[in-house]
């Protein structure tokens, strides 16, 4: 079943990824991790539909966001990434999954770990655990290229400072601020034992990020000691991807 | 009747003509799994027929590899709509490995290493429809495609190939899979678009 979402808002996350609000009157409500299809439409009736992670929050306003990041061969997101406008309409169909989500029953230490764009639906859990004055205790390992490209900045720095349950660590493959005490690289095992949950807290990890930078990521968990079954992924992009 | 999107042409290729409705064509091949990718020595590695709690056969890698083989070529569609043309595999044929079962069983429960599994009726493994596949493109299978071996099930969507695959369940009764306890059809026919539970 289609849904007729209207766009509410736009909001440029970095250079190439646009963060899109839109009202959807019918929406049943969402569990953080979920994910929805967008279809679109040509004049000629050709259409295309891609799927895009939730990044708000559960809540009853009947209004989600989706981060779009463009993809420079892409052939749906340079359209929502720079021609979509507020007012305009969309078709929606979701939620989908039930795996990758985080429901506030869970009261387990909580590991997040993206890659680049895939701090997605884990920004959905980091905000839907604020919404629901949640206490359990959250930790993110953002691995982003550099600086400038890093999604939800101000919220992330804000939520780390007053929230002292949610802890905050990004790891630069490319580019680091000044000063930084970690040279740009990509996580590695040193990176997985600094800024995780000890394996001991049987924490639930859920990685997502291009398909290298998950299998890399999940394979440091389970080398530190992570049991396999406690690990959820979410892996995008082709095999050999390299960002 | 679908809304117009102001300003979207998208792109149309000649091979979209050879695509399920919803697809989009990708030459890279994509991974999706539900978790780590478990890997596992082929000392270890072990392939059952079960029915119950009866094992039925049992192969070790050795003797799977004795088996005869063919080649396949054949188009894959993923649910999260990529499609990819034209693979080219090396496996056994399930209607080898089923041959001589006698069995009642209209449904099986594929079984994967790491705890996965996918459901489908046994009419869908037999009659060259379905595979135990462990090379792709000349080389052995990668383990983030499901190497040493997986299901391969093409005219079904790509989650019913299972990775990893450890053995085959033979069932009187359906019983929905990983995927298909999570909002995913039963059945998953990707010409008739059964993406998502509730699709026809």
């Amino acid at each position: 079943m289609w849904r007729v979402a209207t766009v509410i808002a736009l909001h440029d996350e970095t250079a190439t990824a646009r963060t899109i609000r839109l009202e959807v009157p019918d929406w049943p409500g969402h569990v953080a991790g979920q994910h929805v299809d967008v279809r679109v439409t040509a004049p000629d009736g050709y259409s295309a539909v891609r799927s895009y992670s939730i990044a708000s929050a559960s809540n009853s306003e009947r209004r989600i966001a989706i981060t779009v990041e463009r993809l420079p061969s892409g052939e749906v997101s340079p359209y929502l990434t720079q021609q979509l406008a507020v007012g305009d309409r969309l078709e929606l169909r979701g939620p989908i999954g039930g795996w990758f989500v985080w429901r506030s029953e869970q009261t387990e230490p909580i590991q997040l770990i993206a890659g680049g764009s895939g701090i997605v639906p884990l920004m959905a859990m980091i905000r839907s655990r604020t919404a629901a004055g949640g206490t359990a205790p959250f930790r993110l390992l953002y691995s982003i290229r550099e600086p400038g490209a890093v999604f939800y900045r101000d919220e992330l720095q804000v939520l780390s400072e007053h929230d002292q349950s949610v802890s905050l660590t990004y790891a630069y493959t490319r580019a680091t601020p000044i000063n930084w005490p970690r040279p740009p690289g990509r996580i590695d095992a040193a990176t997985i034992a600094n800024a995780t949950w000890p394996p001991n807290l049987s924490p639930t990890c859920y990685v997502c990020g291009p398909t290298s930078f998950v299998e890399s990521a999940a394979g440091f968990l389970i080398a530190s000691g992570n049991s396999p079954d406690r690990i959820r992924t979410e892996r995008f992009g082709p095999t050999g991807d390299r960002r | 009747m679908a809304l117009i999107s102001r300003g979207f042409s998208g792109r149309r290729s000649a091979a979209d003509a050879k695509l399920p409705p919803g697809q989009y064509l990708t030459t890279d091949f994509p991974v999706l799994s539900a978790g780590p990718t478990p890997h596992i020595p082929l000392n270890d590695w072990e392939f059952t027929i079960n029915e119950g709690t009866q094992v039925l056969r049992r192969w070790d890698w050795k003797s799977f590899r004795e088996l005869p083989t063919e080649n396949i070529t054949a188009d894959l569609h993923c649910v999260t709509r990529w499609s990819k043309l034209d693979t080219h595999w090396e496996g056994v044929s399930l209607d080898t490995l089923l041959a001589d079962i006698e069995t009642d069983a209209e449904y099986a429960l594929a079984r994967s290493y790491g705890d996965y599994t996918s459901n489908l009726p046994l009419d869908d493994l037999l009659n060259k429809q379905a595979w135990i596949a462990f090379r792709f493109d000349d080389d052995d299978l990668a383990p983030e495609h499901g190497g040493p071996a997986r299901l391969l099930v093409p005219h079904l969507y790509l989650w019913k190939s299972a990775k990893w695959v450890r053995g085959i369940t033979l069932m009187q009764e359906d019983q929905p899979g990983f995927w298909e306890n999570l909002g995913y059809h039963n059945y998953g026919d990707p010409w008739r678009e059964q993406r998502y539970s509730g699709d026809e």
